[in-house]
């Protein structure tokens, strides 16, 4: 087996990942599978840095995954709030920017 | 696994097996994540799959980052996405109505033909041979992220830090909410309450004490109906309300019956079928009185 697999499992699950975003309505969903495309590319990035033998995907994915923490932080938050005001999770119902 | 060799172009067949195994695993869970229709569930499969690709993590040298994968997204950013599925609730349910018409089936014929955009381009490349971390890893795969980190990407680093501090306070700044009026009193509470003429005692309690005392089992009214208040609103909405009237009340007319037996007394009222109605408990009274 070639690492090349792992790119193309990476590629499938940013696919289904960004598949789900189209497909769903519930805001929770929607970010989930943003963080699937999230680790999706981190996982093209460690099999690159295996494939180039040097460290420097790794890095990149490191950084991907603090940026994915703090986005996830700020957006439950957004989400909380939304439903806070709206009662809703849906990405339909927030069509308005204010009620 | 090693990639001892400067330019390999085969991995081990073990971690072969171990990709076909897991890989089909991932694509599983990543597919339940955006199939499942309740929230909890598809973050559980999020978390399978992401369990999964700490693996590969590991399998592909980074040693470091598969532990961090598991501790950081595993551990807190589903913990994260938990609570947050909890605190909206079964309201968070998936409308299934389509806004737009055709649009589920136009984004999986998207979502198709992007797949197979990104799986002919990977397909085109040329990337017959690697050349393995065995010398990038070979002082510690730690250390020489550290070396890296604190030299070249030390800026990258360095904004990474504000960008952490400013998504803490932006979280606190969303969530945190301003009273902008006085809170109610509890005697305005009270008077509110009996104005509007809406359950005006506290609400029953749920479970049938001598039997059960779950939450998700309500309590019994004096006439043996399912009292629907006495069980939490989230739980009527998802319709996991455990009614036990109905059991409980055909054994207990059984046992009545088989104490009239033993007592030598025939059952001339022929024992109805039980029914969690209100026609049974009294019948179990007038019998209990005889």
């Amino acid at each position: 087996m070639s690492p090349v697999y792992y790119l193309y499992l990476a590629a499938l699950l940013f696919t289904i990942g960004a598949a789900g975003v189209l497909i769903r309505r519930n805001a929770i969903v929607v970010f989930m599978c943003i963080e699937l495309m999230l680790n999706a590319c981190n996982l093209a990035f460690v099999t690159f840095s295996r494939m180039h033998g040097n460290l420097d995907g790794q890095i990149i994915a490191f950084f991907t995954m603090v940026v994915a923490a703090a986005e996830v932080v700020v957006g439950l938050a957004i989400i909380v709030t939304i439903f806070r005001t709206r009662h809703t999770a849906s990405v339909d119902d927030a069509s308005l920017m204010k009620l | 696994m090693t990639g001892l060799a400067a330019a390999a172009s085969v991995t081990s067949s073990g971690e072969a097996v171990q990709f076909w195994i897991l890989g089909i695993v991932a694509v599983v869970g990543a597919l339940c994540t955006i199939l499942m229709k309740r929230a909890v569930h598809s973050a559980l499969s999020l978390a399978g799959t992401m369990i999964v690709l700490a693996v590969f993590y590991l399998a592909n040298g980074a040693y470091f980052l598969g532990v961090v994968q598991i501790v950081v997204y595993t551990g807190a950013i589903m913990m994260l996405f938990l609570f947050v599925v909890m605190l909206v609730g079964v309201t968070a349910a998936d409308s299934l109505k389509e806004t737009l018409k055709g649009q589920r089936w136009l984004a999986a014929g998207l979502g198709i033909g992007f797949g197979i955009l990104l799986i002919a381009g990977i397909g085109n490349a040329s990337l017959k041979e690697f050349n393995g971390l065995g010398e990038a890893n070979a002082g510690g795969n730690v250390q020489g992220l550290a070396a890296l980190i604190f030299t070249k990407y030390v800026f990258a680093f360095e904004i990474t830090g504000a960008l952490l501090i400013t998504a803490a306070v932006g979280a606190m700044v969303l969530t945190h909410r301003e009273r902008t009026e006085r809170a109610k009193s509890q005697r305005e509470q009270s008077e509110a309450r009996i104005r509007e003429g809406k359950q005006v005692p506290p609400l029953p309690a749920p479970g049938v004490y001598a039997r059960h005392n779950a939450v998700d089992i309500p309590g019994l009214l004096p006439d043996g109906t399912p009292s629907e208040l006495s069980v939490n609103p989230t739980l009527r909405e998802r319709g996991q309300i455990r009614d036990v009237s109905g059991e409980s009340l055909a054994e207990l007319k059984a046992l009545e019956q088989r104490s009239e037996e033993w007592l030598g007394r025939s059952a001339e009222d022929e024992p109805k079928p039980p029914a969690s109605g209100g026609a049974a408990p009294k019948e179990h009274k007038e019998g209990a009185k005889k």
